[in-house]
């Protein structure tokens, strides 16, 4: 299964091959073209010489993770996140390193504090992995400053109807885009696996410059906080109510023309659409939406429990949902762009 | 040969660490305790307790009992209430981190085994101030992605709950796993007894799996009463030294077994475990208890009429985390050490029944 195979694999900001040699491997055979660009973006094109609009698909490769930054004097590894961590969901979990080390992020045992030690979060500066290593020189010769270490989640069915894994963070969007590859449309189709969404959105900047599409479609894993007591206002999203559209976050205000084609669209083609009723965070779109004189996008996103941790839950349904939903947003996007207003101009 | 042991003791621990054995539910770890045994030893038996005997009868037929005892609970947590959306509320059998518990990964034992999620709020969410403070394990929450009608049918309050965790092998024989704390002394147990059929001994020697040693070492209590052994033993886990423990703790890794010496301790056990350490080469380190030991041995000690008692104890980091983290070198070599120290001791255990 794709999405379990892009869960599983091992890849944050910067680092991204592994996601990006498999996800190469998986749309070479429905595509035209594939390149890499100069700062990590798969690129993947179809139908280059029809004419028509050209569409930009992104999803972005890259999860959070841990980099090592230092080796201490008895052999354990200090470490910094990669991308937006809570620190205090690393005490007590195992993480892999190179692909074949594992360590785990200990903490001193509860016996061992004070009571005062007990209500306060381990800070990240003082939590370390232990590999096992003997000495420094042991711990040197198996692990170079600057590796990740992973989080090793692995993906399950869960629940009823539901996924579990780490990564779906984009990994869903990937998973996403790489099936839609597998599909035609009459009209110039890109795709962009995008590097480095986590630590600042510049993969999609690159991409978004040197493709420079008409219109651009983002595909997401987005916060859902629809969990135990929270207040409904502040759930964002709802697993299991369809994907979500985007209507403003941290870097985006998203054109209410496009957001009422997406909404009448799903409405007639009875797929479920929720908004993505926060404003926090940010994602592709930002840096897409005012590449060179602006590039009209939406974002459409598959809600997640959890995201940014050990393990995050997703619905089966929203994921075949938000794919049915962009595939028929495909379908429709050279009707809508002929009759709509909608130009490059109007949307700056 | 020792690669054989280093690999059986790997498996074995591994195999009781990945099992689910909270304190007062430690049947499906004793059956595993059981079927390993019963291969080494000459009759396997259990009490009402829970608690399971192995008995490797001595050479003599005047001999001695000398008890060993480990403990196979773990730590936990158990369902206090389930919430109308679904979500399960729980607090803790044993001493239990909340800071170890978000987005950690469980299994709820209802009905069936139903796997569910401590949750966590993603940064995007949180406040400044949210990051500093620990979230108090009143405010977690499993996940377990079902309805509540369908929890209805498979949980209720008062299911435990255990965490989902694998055993790691790190680099050297360093392994990391829940429930090491005290099951690797089980293995220990195990290793002794694989030893003691190559060396000769005198006297009975009774190997216990305890229950209930988390909640006030029970199961110790009831089987040294039940026994009534003439020497006891108690193998158990110990602080060894990490980065945040400088000045707390000074027992190391991979320095082999920790001996215990205080009042919890006769001092010829302890004097007759150095001896034993020195004429077989076995690395020891000593660490002194100036009262409760708050193992079995505290517990054992003072049944019936008293019961001169011993404690060894395996260095282990991160203790009632879901890392614990051990050196397999420690296990084998303390193995080795109870089989030597046994086979040692004299036929009347001279100078270990009185002072």
């Amino acid at each position: 299964m794709l999405l379990k195979c892009l869960s599983e694999l091992n890849g944050t900001s910067g680092a991204e091959s592994l996601v990006r040699n498999f996800l190469r491997q998986q749309i070479e055979p429905f595509v035209e073209t594939i390149t890499i660009d100069k700062i990590g973006n798969l690129i993947a094109t179809k139908n280059r010489r029809l004419s028509g609009p050209k569409v930009m698909i992104t999803a972005h490769m890259d999860e959070v993770a841990l980099m090592v930054t230092d080796i201490t004097s008895d052999g354990y590894l200090k470490f910094r996140p990669v991308g937006g961590i809570d620190a205090r969901i690393l005490v007590s979990k195992p993480v892999r390193i190179n692909e074949s080390l594992v360590g785990v992020i200990g903490a001193k045992a509860i016996h061992l504090q004070k009571r005062r030690e007990r209500q306060k979060a381990l800070p990240i500066d003082q939590l370390y992995i232990d590999i096992g290593a003997k000495s420094k020189e042991e711990a040197s010769s198996k692990v170079k400053l600057g590796d990740y270490a992973y989080f090793m989640t692995k993906f399950e069915p869960f629940g009823e109807g539901l996924y579990k894994g780490k990564a779906f963070d984009d990994r869903v969007g990937c998973a996403i885009l790489a099936e839609l590859l597998q599909r035609d449309y009459d009209f110039p189709l890109v795709a962009a696996f995008t590097v480095q969404e986590e630590v600042g959105l510049r993969g999609a900047k690159v991409a978004a410059y040197h493709l420079a599409p008409d219109f651009a479609i983002v595909i997401e894993g987005t916060v859902a906080a629809d969990v135990s007591d929270r207040d409904e206002e502040g759930w964002v999203t709802e697993l299991g109510k369809g994907p979500a559209c985007s209507l403003m976050d941290k870097t985006t205000l998203y054109s209410p023309k496009l957001i009422k084609w997406v909404t009448d669209l799903a409405q007639q083609q009875g797929i479920p659409l929720q908004f993505r009723r926060g404003t926090s965070g940010g994602n592709d779109a930002g840096p897409i939406h005012v590449s060179k004189a602006g590039i009209p996008t939406i974002v459409l996103s598959v809600p997640c429990r959890y995201i940014h941790s050990l393990a995050s839950i997703i619905s089966e349904k929203d994921y075949a949902a938000c794919l049915n939903l962009v595939d028929e947003l495909l379908k429709d996007l050279p009707r809508m762009l002929g009759v709509s207003s909608i130009d490059k101009e109007e949307n700056v | 040969m020792n690669n054989a042991q280093m690999q059986n003791a790997r498996e074995f621990l591994s195999l009781l660490s990945s099992g689910s054995g909270v304190s007062g539910y430690e049947v499906s770890i004793a059956s595993l305790v059981r079927e390993r045994f019963i291969m080494l030893t000459d009759e396997v038996y259990s009490d009402t307790f829970g608690n399971v005997y192995a008995l490797k009868k001595g050479k003599s037929l005047s001999c001695k009992k000398i008890m060993l005892a480990a403990h196979i609970d773990e730590i936990g947590l158990i369902v206090n209430t389930i919430d109308p959306r679904g979500f399960l509320h729980f607090t803790s059998i044993g001493g239990v981190d909340q800071r170890t518990l978000l987005s950690q990964e469980v299994l709820i034992h209802g009905r069936q085994v139903i796997p569910g999620i401590i949750g966590a709020l993603p940064p995007h969410l949180l406040k400044n101030d949210d990051s500093d403070q620990a979230v108090k394990m009143e405010d977690l929450a499993i996940d377990v992605g079902l309805s509540p009608a369908k929890i209805n049918e498979v949980i209720q309050v008062g299911d435990i709950i255990t965490l989902k965790r694998e055993t790691y092998p790190l680099l050297n024989n360093v392994m990391a796993g829940k429930s090491f704390d005290d099951r690797a002394g089980v293995v220990v147990m195990m290793v002794c007894l694989e030893e003691l059929s190559r060396l000769q001994h005198t006297h009975d020697v009774i190997a216990v799996a305890t229950t209930q040693e988390e909640v006030g070492v029970r199961g110790a209590r009831t089987s040294a009463y039940t026994l009534n052994p003439d020497l006891a033993v108690a193998i158990d886990v110990t602080h060894a030294s990490t980065p945040d423990t400088k000045g707390q703790v000074t027992i190391e890794l991979g320095k082999g077994p920790a001996v215990a010496f205080g009042p919890n301790i006769h001092p010829a056990i302890f004097r007759h475990f150095s001896e034993t350490a020195q004429e077989h080469r076995l690395s020891i380190q000593i660490e002194p208890i100036p009262g409760a030991s708050r193992t079995d041995a505290w517990a054992i000690q003072v049944s019936q009429a008293g019961i001169p008692t011993g404690l060894i104890s395996l260095p282990l980091r991160y203790m009632h985390t879901s890392v614990e983290t051990l050196d397999m070198q420690d296990v084998l070599d303390t193995g080795k050490l109870l089989a030597r120290f046994i086979s040692s001791l004299p036929d009347d255990l001279e100078g270990f029944l009185c002072y």
